[in-house]
């Protein structure tokens, strides 16, 4: 008889600790944007009504957009040369892309402050170019919150679509371009289709991140470049507002459980592999 | 599987590579400056800013956090973790499909909501000790590499070698940690691996759950650097690094660094 629950017997330790001490807190902080004196919805309202709440949620979805791209290129080229590089090679390309990845985010964003500071490495080699108005001032902008935001996230898209691009098997590219393809419409037509579900779960791992990242941006960009995750960090530790943040944790958790859905449906459909 | 590569591509990705480790090169290389301010390339060697690291309390005291909080919360989520890893794989039939999504939840939920929560619920709702609710904040945190990694490795283990013992007579707890537990070794090892260096270089969730006398590693470094801007960051973060390294080095030993591309 207790065969038939052994189960969920062993499952259960791991079952509650998530039900209890991640689904009910968020579940409590995302309930509590609908019990405010506003009103059901007038937490969003406000957050819709202000003007600097607007902007920073467009910022942030802004800067997720621009990073995801910016990586996916990046990220599939790079992993495409190291699919066809040989496999001696291979293996030092995949652990070069490991090491970055297993360094802490709080290390890997650091090195930018060296880079692009006022007296960083960037602005002391432009005013050795004698470039016209050297040093600029890189630090605390949008452009350089995306750069190391890249920085943090092509790793991930090389690992994930290296492992994708390595299942395509060889046949299939020889099958090409012995009825006549160029390289290029080998690539366009057989091996992106192919690695499109790739190309999605690395997008979604991406957008994900940045959408909700906190240590880069606060490094990085600072107060002048306020995202949602370093805007829920001022609400809830400096301005103490627990409302405002639960409302910004709510609209996180919103737009992410979306975007990974939505992405996942789009990715079942295209797999060229599925009937 | 050595296609023609075009030269162009080719150059692309060793500019990628170039990005990708120059920056890490810089921090190495400003670790070692005798000066008092951040500069690369250093100016005169010197070791003096590694020595400075563990001269500051705040250092000494947070690196013990990290590695006790990494440590706990890594044996917790294993010992959790695996008996629902087994469960997955051995029971699969009587348990529903969405248990397993369930354990992937703290991945899906974004970290720096769930440390607000924590706070939020657990630490200032429920009266939890920081140091307690920063330990369930990791262990969820790393659950879900523990629970995915091992039941990946469950999923190749022939379960019918574990029915032989016990038809043989063995008590079937003694067959999980005799016949399971040791074909699963690598899966552990790489999930312990990864849990840890996760818990570690978290930031999210533990920027919510520190208080008095209690901060981790990743949140001091940051505390640091908003108001000092000196090479002891630049030294910390390359004791950081060569943890990465021991890490890689324990996973190629174990299982392969191309596990990582799966």
């Amino acid at each position: 008889m207790l065969k038939r629950f052994m189960g969920w017997v062993m499952s259960a330790p791991a079952t509650a600790l998530v039900v209890l001490c991640l689904i009910v807190p968020v579940g409590a902080t995302i309930g509590a944007t609908f019990t405010t004196d506003a009103g059901p919805l007038g937490s969003y309202l406000a957050f819709l009504g202000s003007g600097f709440r607007r902007t920073v949620l467009w910022r942030t979805l802004e800067i997720a957009l621009l990073t995801t791209v910016f990586s996916l290129l990046i990220g599939f080229l790079t992993a495409y040369v190291v699919s066809r590089a040989p496999a001696r090679w291979r293996s030092v390309l995949i652990i070069a892309a490991v090491f970055p990845l297993l360094t802490g985010v709080v290390v890997r964003s650091f090195a930018f402050l060296i880079l692009l500071g006022r007296n960083g490495m960037v602005n002391n080699a432009l005013v050795w170019l004698g470039v016209e108005g050297a040093p600029f001032p890189m630090l605390y902008t949008q452009g350089a919150v995306i750069i190391a935001m890249v920085y943090l996230f092509v790793p991930l898209m090389i690992l994930t679509l290296v492992g994708v691009l390595e299942n395509i098997p060889d046949d299939l590219i020889q099958a090409s371009s012995s009825l006549g393809a160029s390289p290029f419409q080998t690539f366009r037509q057989v091996i992106f289709p192919l690695a499109v579900p790739g190309l999605i779960v690395g997008a979604v791992l991406v957008f994900t991140g940045s959408f909700t990242a906190y240590a880069t941006p606060q490094l990085v960009g600072g107060e002048s470049v306020m995202v949602m995750g370093t805007f829920l960090h001022q609400q809830a530790m400096v301005a103490f507002d627990w409302d405002s943040a639960s409302t910004i944790a709510a609209i996180m958790v919103v737009v992410t459980l979306a975007v990974v859905l939505g992405m996942t449906r789009i990715a079942k459909r295209l797999n060229p592999m599925s009937t | 599987m050595t296609g023609r590569l075009h030269p162009g591509l080719i150059a692309f990705a060793v500019l990628v590579y170039i990005f990708l480790m120059g920056p890490l090169i810089i921090v190495i290389g400003s670790s070692l400056s005798d000066t008092t301010f951040l500069t690369f390339p250093p100016q005169g060697l010197s070791l003096r800013w590694f020595e400075r690291i563990f001269e500051m309390a705040a250092f000494r005291r947070t690196m013990v956090t990290s590695f006790q909080v990494a440590t706990l919360a890594t044996c917790f989520a294993l010992i959790i973790g695996i008996p629902a890893a087994y469960a997955l794989n051995r029971y699969r039939v009587q348990l529903p499909g969405w248990l397993s999504t369930l354990f992937v939840l703290p991945i899906l939920v974004p970290e720096i909501v769930l440390g607000f929560s924590l706070l939020r619920s657990v630490q200032v709702g429920a009266g939890l000790p920081v140091f307690s609710t920063l330990l369930i904040g990791h262990t969820l945190l790393v659950l879900p590499y523990c629970v995915r990694v091992i039941s990946a490795s469950l999923a190749s283990f022939d379960f019918s070698i574990e029915e032989a013992a016990i038809s043989l007579g063995s008590p079937p707890w003694k067959t999980f940690f005799t016949v399971v537990l040791p074909n699963v070794r690598s899966g552990v090892i790489a999930a312990f691996i990864l849990a840890f260096i996760t818990s570690i270089n978290d930031v999210s969730v533990a920027l919510f759950l520190t208080g008095p006398g209690i901060s981790t590693l990743p949140i001091q470094i940051l505390a640091h650097v908003e108001q000092f801007f000196d090479p002891v960051i630049a030294s910390v973060s390359v004791l950081l690094m060569f943890l990465t390294v021991a890490v890689m080095a324990v996973v190629e030993r174990t299982l392969g660094l191309t596990f990582l591309t799966k």
